[in-house]
């Protein structure tokens, strides 16, 4: 999966657990939580997520690395097939 | 004999309802708890369950009609009984007087059993994001301008229709009046967690990650074992005197994307274990940022724990919902300088308070309260 690809899956994941989140006012380098107060329960509900639909689980130690859509990108990049 | 279902007050701020669409025809035979409409509320869409068994006998409120508490909404066959009481205003209507439909009035004089009419708000354009969001907010969608192509009604539109009003008004009406009835007293208490924390952290580690906990659900068990514990902070202030609630529905305040509250309760939380507490405040936080909770939920709660952990600040000082009489804040969970055997080291640690209705309790009482709290925070096993 290409960068851009792999944004867009990550973005309609995100709306997919915060149906209430407006995906085309995400900006990349903002951290979720200061852009829609993201919060512990919507971080949980996206690595569950992640998990589901892209088989990657995401240890507790490393949410901080799911903390923006810029970041997820980076992180997620090398696990993805 | 038809009884009357009426529109129930779900909290001590709601005053009115629309119907959004109804689950039942006449003839629908129907089972106490049964969802049977979708109501619009300052709270957002609010599923209505009936109160007892019988066959719908008419629908007589239509849909897109705005009506106040204790309208009769639809008339029910019942098993040769009499006429059941109004159940609004009973209970936990907080001392809601049920307000009979306006005579005459387009909106609750409506007496049509037809269905086939759409939700009104239906008609309207509008983005599914603005549409949750008017729901959130209260926000009438078929009284809004649309601004965008074709008239549609955007995110934009809605938010400025939603200031001031809607849920913002009741929360205003909520806190003004508990604040004007209600005398609170406040405590506070910074507790060591790390063992709680830890334990935690190794839960999540060793279960796949659709089992992981919160620490949320260990304050909301933590705080119900509490309540059954020491019943002077579960329950009622009403009609000037306090009841007890012999059930432990702990709510949960759960915060809107862009602004408002609702605080939906985990029913009979001390009876459950944390992955069942788990499964349903997911569920729950979804409901509720979706807009859609039930009836029973909101109007449930015997005592409200806010966590303010995720907003990063060390402690909440939060202000009871009437006629509830105590609430629980907690803050951020983080790493203190704390003194065990003479020495600084660090720790976890977490400040809980407590709001309390003093003519229910006072100060000495709270700080055991609050101890009994932290006791089983430091102790998770026993949760």
């Amino acid at each position: 999966m290409n960068r851009e690809d792999l944004a867009k899956r990550i973005l309609d994941l995100l709306t997919e657990i915060a149906p209430d989140v407006d995906a085309s006012s995400v900006i990349p380098g903002i951290d979720f939580r200061d852009q829609f107060d993201f919060d512990s329960m919507d971080t949980l509900n996206f690595a569950i997520a992640l998990h589901r639909e892209l088989g990657v689980e995401v240890p507790e130690t490393d949410y901080s690395q799911l903390a923006s859509l810029d970041k997820c990108v980076a992180y997620l990049g090398p696990r993805v097939a | 004999m038809p009884s009357e279902f009426r529109l129930p007050a779900l909290g001590a701020d709601m005053d009115e309802g629309t119907i959004v669409e109804w689950h039942v025809v006449p003839g629908s035979r129907v089972k106490r708890g049964d969802v049977v409409a979708i109501v619009e509320t300052d709270k957002g869409a609010i599923d209505v369950e009936i109160f007892e068994d019988g066959v719908v006998h008419e629908i007589v409120v239509k849909p897109g009609t705005k009506v106040p508490v204790g309208t009769v909404l639809a008339l029910l066959e019942t098993e040769g009984s009499p006429p059941a009481p109004a159940p609004a205003g009973e209970g936990r209507g907080g001392g809601h007087t049920p307000v009979p439909a306006p005579a005459g009035e387009g909106a609750g004089g409506v007496r049509e059993p037809s269905l086939a009419s759409p939700p009104a708000s239906s008609r309207v354009r509008i983005s599914p994001a603005a549409r949750k969001r008017a729901r959130e907010l209260g926000v009438e969608v078929e009284s809004l301008q649309g601004s965008g192509p074709g008239g549609t009604v955007t995110l934009e539109d809605v938010g400025k229709a939603g200031q001031g009003g809607g849920m913002r008004a009741a929360i205003a009406a909520a806190m003004s009046r508990s604040k004007r009835e209600i005398p609170h007293y406040y405590l506070s208490t910074a507790v060591d967690v790390t063992a709680a924390a830890e334990w935690l952290a190794a839960h999540n580690a060793s279960v796949p990650v659709t089992e992981r906990l919160l620490f949320a659900v260990l304050l909301v068990k933590a705080l119900a074992l509490t309540c059954r514990e020491m019943p002077g902070f579960n329950g009622f202030h009403r009609d000037g005197r306090y009841e007890e609630s012999p059930a432990v529905h702990v709510g949960v305040a759960v915060a809107l994307r862009g602004g408002g509250l609702v605080a939906p309760a985990l029913m009979d939380t001390a009876d459950k274990p944390l992955a069942l507490l788990m499964d349903e405040f997911r569920a729950l936080v979804s409901r509720a940022r979706a807009g859609r909770l039930r009836a029973s939920e909101l109007a449930a709660p015997t005592i409200i724990l806010t966590s303010l952990g995720d907003a990063t600040v060390d402690a909440v000082f939060p202000i009871i919902q009437p006629p509830q009489v105590a609430i629980v804040g907690a803050g951020a969970v983080g790493a203190r300088p704390w003194v065990v055997d003479g020495q600084v080291v660090p720790r976890q640690v977490l400040t809980l308070s407590l709001g309390a209705d003093h003519r229910v309790t006072d100060g000495r009482l709270g700080a055991q309260f609050l101890a009994k709290l932290a006791q089983r925070l430091v102790d998770p096993g026993s949760l």
